[in-house]
């Protein structure tokens, strides 16, 4: 039984919000910049070198990338032989946000109540977790901070098994088509597909963290992504909904079995802005 | 695109002078406010109360900046989308204001208003935060303090990036962009 700190927990939840926050990452302004090639609406392009100028200066200055610093989601995969010791794993976890986003001049975006009390809990805390117990002696954290521009276009849907491949695209499209320039594209639109009704939402978020230019390994739906990143690019919506060529960077769908009165169907859409960043311990 | 440069407040005869799909530099003030400050507009409108601010003429940026770093102005403080302030909109412009920023589609009934009352909705771009933070060279509270990045300030710009979106004369530059590369 390997043993770990708490604490060490909070140090490492707090640099990657500060790291997410700050920095877009390499991959994300390398499909920035190959889009930017092959956009077709002037105003699209310039959009997209905004925003890559924009990711740029975040990471040189230590800024925000954007103002909404999101509502933080945390993955967690602890390996079955680790013991978490002096202090509470799920604190801990907390502890590391509020001390990021009140150290990193990130914006506190939470509310108490979402009906009753909407006052600002002034430290963005709760985290959202999603903890997994995973063979192994190590603890893999990703911090995901989710702005909700685009987390309010998603949409989550329960279909009958009859309504098949194409009713499970057509909603995808519609989902997509909605968001529109509140989602600010170009998106990366994360598909969940089977399971139960939350199942369904938490691949599709899983999906979303990864990311562009990682197809899913299996062929069918690494051809059903490749279909849909093409319509979805027709629908013309363009960088920032100003229209164009580029709607979404990457479609990334995950799939899990499911019950056979059923084809649950998640969207979860991120903006361009799409901020996440992990560490072993 | 031709880069204008436009002064805030607006006055009618520039507010009339824009039109969808110019590209603008804004500078002067503005104020801000988004959700929660204009639920409180909306009730201190309705209960027939003065508004804390004075909204005539100006122009209402919907931003929650982040906190600013020392020797900055403001943090990262980019648009917010517009459809969730869609519901006060009309009765603000019926009130004074002359123009909106923020970011994404607008209700019919908010350009109707816009129409009306010869007022412009502006678009910044989504998720430009960091640097249009440049162009915020100062800002001030002026109410609702408890309602932290969402209280109302002023902010002074200088060349602040925007598109103008829907005109004085109801023109939408999403519907006409959009259309030209649908397949």
């Amino acid at each position: 039984m390997r043993t770990l700190s708490a604490s060490e927990i909070t140090k490492t939840v707090k640099e990657l919000c500060l790291k997410a926050n700050y920095e877009i990452g390499e991959p994300m302004i390398d499909a920035l910049n190959k889009t930017l090639k092959d956009e077709k609406s002037p105003i699209g392009q310039t959009v997209l070198q905004q925003i890559i100028d924009n990711d740029k200066y975040a990471k040189f200055e230590r800024l925000a990338i954007c103002q909404d610093t999101g509502m933080t989601v945390v993955f967690v995969e602890i390996g079955q032989e680790v013991l978490i010791v002096d202090g509470d794993y799920n604190e801990a976890i907390h502890e590391g946000v509020r001390e990021a986003y009140k150290d990193g001049y990130l914006r506190k975006s939470v509310v108490k109540d979402p009906l009753f009390d909407r006052s600002n809990t002034q430290d963005n805390t709760p985290a959202v977790i999603h903890t997994s117990i995973v063979k192994g002696n190590q603890i893999k954290i990703e911090v995901m901070p989710k702005g909700f521009g685009s987390e309010n276009m998603s949409s989550i849907k329960m279909f009958p098994p009859s309504v098949g491949l194409e009713g499970v695209k057509r909603f995808i499209l519609e989902t997509v088509e909605k968001a529109g320039p509140n989602a600010c594209p170009p998106m990366i639109v994360g598909v969940g597909i089977g399971g139960t009704f939350e199942k369904a939402a938490l691949i599709a978020k899983e999906a979303v963290l990864r990311g562009v230019g990682n197809p899913n390994p299996h062929p069918k739906y690494a051809q059903l992504e490749r279909e849909l990143i093409l319509s979805i690019n027709d629908l013309g919506i363009g960088p920032a909904g100003l229209g164009g060529t580029t709607t979404a960077l990457s479609i990334n769908i995950e799939y899990y079995p499911t019950h056979i009165a059923s084809i649950p169907v998640a969207i979860n859409i991120s903006c361009h802005a799409s901020r996440h960043a992990s560490a072993i311990l | 695109m031709i880069d204008i440069k436009v002064n805030l407040p607006l006055d009618e005869k520039t507010a009339l002078s824009l039109k969808a799909g110019d590209s603008v530099y804004l500078s002067g003030t503005l104020i801000t406010a988004r959700d929660a400050a204009h639920e409180r507009l909306s009730q201190c409108l309705q209960n027939k109360e003065p508004l804390p601010v004075n909204i005539v003429g100006d122009v209402i940026y919907y931003v929650g900046p982040a906190p600013a770093k020392p020797g900055f102005a403001v943090g990262s403080a980019g648009p917010t989308s517009s459809y969730r302030m869609d519901k006060y909109t009309p009765a603000l412009l019926d009130h004074g204001l002359k123009g909106m920023i923020g970011k994404g589609d607008r209700s019919h009934e908010v350009i109707q208003a816009i129409i009306r009352n010869k007022a412009v909705y502006f678009a910044a771009i989504g998720g430009l935060g960091a640097t249009i933070s440049k162009s915020i060279i100062k800002s001030e509270v002026l109410a609702y303090e408890d309602l932290g990045t969402e209280a109302i300030q002023r902010f002074w710009i200088k060349d602040f990036p925007a598109i103008v979106v829907i005109d004085a004369y109801g023109n939408d530059l999403y519907t006409i962009e959009q259309a030209k590369y649908r397949k």
